[in-house]
């Protein structure tokens, strides 16, 4: 099985895969975008950092960290990493039937019901978490 | 998974809507408060522990596949997990100094 | 039709062939490759067998997507030319015929076949299974081993020690049918690097499937399935595995 030790077979034509591969299909190309939007996670999770260590500084750094975060070009590219995010989440979650295939009295629950359940909590979470953060 | 279900809604909220004002957070004591609870502060942990880990495997295994350099496996492994680990460990002592 | 010709004897490398090829509505991608051979080159090589979908000998890339050629009408590629290479992945032969050897090893070694711990005696009579457990398993055991999942998979083309779609969703297709046992024989080659955790999901062998059998489902359940089992191997490794 390891191609190491299969025959040498001088006169079969072994084609190379070139490196911008993923650059040919649409298909590939999006597989290869969700998996580098995993950046955009690793950097909202140092944002999430900072966040917390500015709160916890007081409200003269946290006043300047919103500034910093109200400044047009920084806003634009918030929105741009909320796009990238947005499609790793939706990638994400329309992978999830693929993987999990429950039963409920012995029937296989459908591919859809798993799907929008996923949507379902994805759309609790975020209501939840902006009633949590927004003022009353 | 976590960061598919949590990402979006807390960048839409903390570093789009607040900044440009078109939504109004807590006020600033409620936050601080918010951010000091140790429950929270635990989340947070676990959030970043996973978003920085979910980061690496899918950038180590995005390495190979375009750039075809799995015989550096082990190498890229080691970075990327050490990166994931180190990232961790600092967010760990960021947050357990807070409050 | 551009035909990429490979006839080692003459050249190094592959070059194409342009043919001019009449199109009826019936008429497959394979009728047009029959067509070539019957009228215009007698030494086109390529492989096929059923014409009808199911030996799985006919795929290849048809404007850079695997296909059965014998299931793609002529028709709904129109305006041409197009363009047919051998299946992506496999070292090629002679013109469009690769070498499979190495997926007929992967195939075997997940051991597709009922494994069984002890035989019933024949007199014993056969091992039923109820329309529920059949279902269970039902869609993997359509797979034809047409390898179109191979020939779109990026991972095996890039890193052909990965065992690849077909191979584990067949092992699936065992390891999920109520009359086997050789779940755990099976776990010995799949859960490696190679196995299932080679896969980085680009979902595309289940797209290509032209059998429906969605490989790409298949190695994602094994990865959860056998996530469980690690995790209950950890937390009670006193239970039996």
């Amino acid at each position: 099985m390891n191609p190491e030790y299969s025959r040498h077979e001088p006169k079969w034509y072994r084609p190379k895969v070139p490196i911008f591969w993923w650059l040919k299909q649409w298909a590939y190309f999006k597989f290869v975008a969700r998996e580098l939007t995993s950046v955009l996670v690793a950097y909202s999770a140092v944002m999430l950092l900072v966040l917390f260590v500015v709160v916890d500084r007081g409200q003269v750094s946290y006043l300047e960290f919103v500034s910093w975060l109200s400044q047009p070009s920084v806003v634009v590219f918030h929105m741009a990493l909320f796009l990238g995010l947005l499609f790793h989440s939706v990638t994400w979650l329309n992978i999830a039937p693929m993987a999990i295939v429950p039963k409920v009295g012995g029937r296989i629950v459908p591919a859809k019901a798993v799907l929008l359940a996923h949507y379902a909590a994805w759309f609790v979470c975020s209501a939840v978490l902006t009633w949590v953060l927004i003022s009353k | 998974m976590m960061s598919a279900l949590f990402l979006p809604i807390l960048v839409a909220v903390l570093f789009i809507a607040s900044p440009l004002e078109l939504i109004e957070l807590l006020t600033f004591g409620e936050l601080q408060e918010l951010v000091r609870l140790p429950l929270v502060r635990l989340a947070l942990f676990g959030f970043v522990f996973l978003s920085f880990f979910h980061w690496a495997h899918r950038f180590r295994y995005t390495i190979y596949d375009t750039l075809q350099v799995s015989h550096l496996g082990r190498p890229i492994a080691l970075l990327t997990y050490g990166i994931a680990t180190t990232m961790t460990l600092l967010g760990a002592w960021v947050l357990w100094g807070i409050g | 039709m551009e035909v990429l010709r490979y006839r080692p004897e003459e050249e190094a490398e592959p070059t194409w062939e342009s043919f001019e090829v009449p199109v009826h509505p019936e008429w497959m991608v394979l009728d047009g490759l029959n067509h070539i051979k019957d009228q215009l080159d007698g030494t086109l090589s390529y492989r096929w067998a059923c014409r009808m979908g199911v030996c799985g000998s006919c795929g290849m890339m048809v404007n850079g997507r695997p296909v059965l050629t014998c299931a793609t009408y002529l028709e709904s590629l129109l305006p041409g030319p197009l363009r047919i290479e051998p299946l992506s992945g496999f070292p090629v032969i002679r013109d469009l015929v690769g070498d499979i050897t190495d997926f007929m090893g992967k195939l075997s070694s997940v051991k597709p076949w009922i494994v069984r711990d002890t035989e019933k005696p024949v007199e014993d009579g056969e091992y039923l299974q109820t329309p529920e457990e059949l279902a269970e398993y039902k869609q993997y055991s359509m797979c034809i081993n047409c390898m179109l999942c191979y020939a779109a998979c990026p991972v095996y083309q890039i890193e052909p020690e990965f065992i690849g779609p077909a191979a584990i969703a067949l092992a699936q297709r065992y390891n999920m049918d109520s009359r086997d046992e050789g779940a755990q024989e099976r776990m010995d080659v799949l859960a490696q690097h190679e196995g299932i955790w080679g896969c980085t999901l680009v979902g595309e062998c289940s797209e290509v499937c032209p059998k429906k059998v969605d490989p790409a489902g298949a190695i994602q359940r094994y990865k959860v399935s056998a996530s469980v089992d690690f995790f209950k191997s950890v937390l009670m490794p006193w239970g039996e595995r």
